[in-house]
C-alpha cells in the first residue's frame, strides 16, 4: 500500500487526520448518492424496457402496413397524401433534477385529440393500408415521446452512476487506506522517537548517579 | 418551443410526417451525419433515428450524451429489425450496474 510522502511530525499527523475525516464523510455521502441514483435508474429502466418493446412492435406494424401501401400506391400519391399534416405535436422541454443530474422532461401537446381526425387526406385515392400504418403510428406516438424522456434520463444517469462509482471506489480503496497507513506510520515514528528519548534520559540519569557514587566513594576514602 | 425530428431513409420515416413530426430523409451515412448535426444544433428536443443510421453514427451521437437536448434514440426501420434500441439499453445497464441485471433473460 502506497503511503503519502510526508514528514513524520505532529503537525502533519493532525493535518492527515483531518483529511481522513473529510474523506470518510465524503465517501459516505457519495455512497448514498450512488445508491439513490441506482434506484432511480433501475425504476426508469424497468419502465423503459416494456415501453420500448411496445413501441417497437407498433412501429414494425406500421412499417409493414406502409410497405403494403407503398406497393399498391405510387410514391407521389403517398407523398401528397402526407404533405399537409392535420396533426401537430408541440414539445416543451423542462428539466428535472435527479441527484444533481439534470434530466429532461418532455411535455407534448397534440393539436387534434380525436383519434379519427389524424388523416390528412381524403380516402378516395389511397388504400386502407396507409390508414392502418398511420393509425398504428399515431397510437404509439405518446409512448414514443415518453420513451424519449426515459431513455435520455437513463443515458444521463448511467454516466453519472459510473462517475460516482469511480469516486466511491477511489476513496474507499485508495485514499482512505493511504491516509490510514500514513497515520499509522507517523504515529509509530513519533512513538519510537519518544521511546528513544526516554531511554536516552534513563541512560544519562544512570551515568549521573554512577558519577555521584564514584565521587562520594573517593571523598570517603 | 422545441421540434421533434425523424431522421432516416424515406420509406421508414415518411409516415411520421402525417403526425406532424419533422421528417428528414437521407440516403447515405454521410448525409445522415450532416443532417443530424444540423438538427442537433437547431431547436430539436427529440430526434428519432432509424436503427441502421443510428448504428453508423454512434460516435456522433455519443457527443450529445451529456446535454439535456436533443434526446436521440433509435427506431426500427422499414426493412430488417436490428434490435439496436435494446442493445443500447443493455449497455446503459452494464455501465451503471456493472453487469446486466435487467435484460439477462
Amino acid at each position: 500500500m502506497a503511503e503519502l510522502n510526508v514528514n513524520p511530525t505532529r503537525m502533519e499527523l493532525a493535518r492527515i487526520k483531518k483529511s481522513l475525516a473529510v474523506a470518510t464523510k465524503g465517501h459516505r455521502l457519495l455512497k448514498d448518492k450512488r445508491d439513490e441514483l441506482m434506484r432511480q435508474f433501475l425504476d426508469i429502466m424497468r419502465e423503459a424496457k416494456d415501453l420500448r418493446e411496445k413501441v417497437e412492435k407498433g412501429l414494425i406494424e406500421a412499417n409493414k402496413s406502409l410497405a403494403i401501401a407503398g406497393s399498391v400506391l405510387q410514391r407521389e400519391v403517398i407523398n401528397s397524401a402526407l404533405l399537409l399534416p392535420k396533426q401537430e405535436v408541440t414539445l416543451e422541454v423542462s428539466k428535472k433534477n435527479i441527484m444533481s443530474v439534470d434530466v429532461p422532461v418532455f411535455s407534448t401537446k397534440m393539436r387534434t385529440s380525436a383519434e379519427s381526425d389524424i388523416f390528412s387526406y381524403g380516402y378516395a385515392f389511397t388504400g386502407g393500408d396507409l390508414d392502418l400504418a398511420i393509425s398504428s403510428l399515431s397510437n404509439v406516438l405518446p409512448e414514443l415521446l415518453r420513451l424519449a424522456e426515459l431513455e435520455k434520463s437513463a443515458e444521463m444517469l448511467a454516466g453519472e452512476i459510473e462517475r460516482t462509482r469511480r469516486r466511491v471506489n477511489a476513496l474507499e480503496y485508495v485514499m482512505i487506506p493511504d491516509y490510514r497507513d500514513t497515520i499509522k506510520r507517523i504515529t509509530m515514528k513519533l512513538d519510537e522517537a519518544e521511546r528513544s528519548n526516554t531511554v536516552r534520559l534513563m541512560k544519562v540519569k544512570d551515568m549521573m548517579i554512577a558519577e555521584n557514587i564514584e565521587k562520594k566513594r573517593r571523598e570517603n576514602a | 418551443m422545441h421540434k421533434i425530428g425523424v431522421l432516416g431513409d424515406y420509406d421508414s420515416i415518411c409516415a411520421f410526417a402525417a403526425l406532424g413530426l419533422d421528417t428528414v430523409s437521407v440516403e447515405s451515412v454521410k448525409e445522415a451525419e450532416e443532417s443530424l448535426k444540423n438538427m442537433a444544433s437547431g431547436s430539436y428536443g427529440i430526434i428519432y433515428v432509424t436503427e441502421r443510421y443510428f448504428k453508423e453514427l454512434g460516435s456522433v451521437i455519443e457527443n450529445y450524451r451529456e446535454s439535456v437536448t436533443p434526446a436521440i434514440l433509435p427506431i426500427p426501420q422499414a426493412s430488417g429489425f436490428l434490435g439496436v434500441g435494446k442493445e443500447r439499453m443493455k449497455k446503459f445497464v452494464e455501465q451503471a450496474v456493472g453487469s446486466d441485471i435487467i435484460y439477462n433473460d
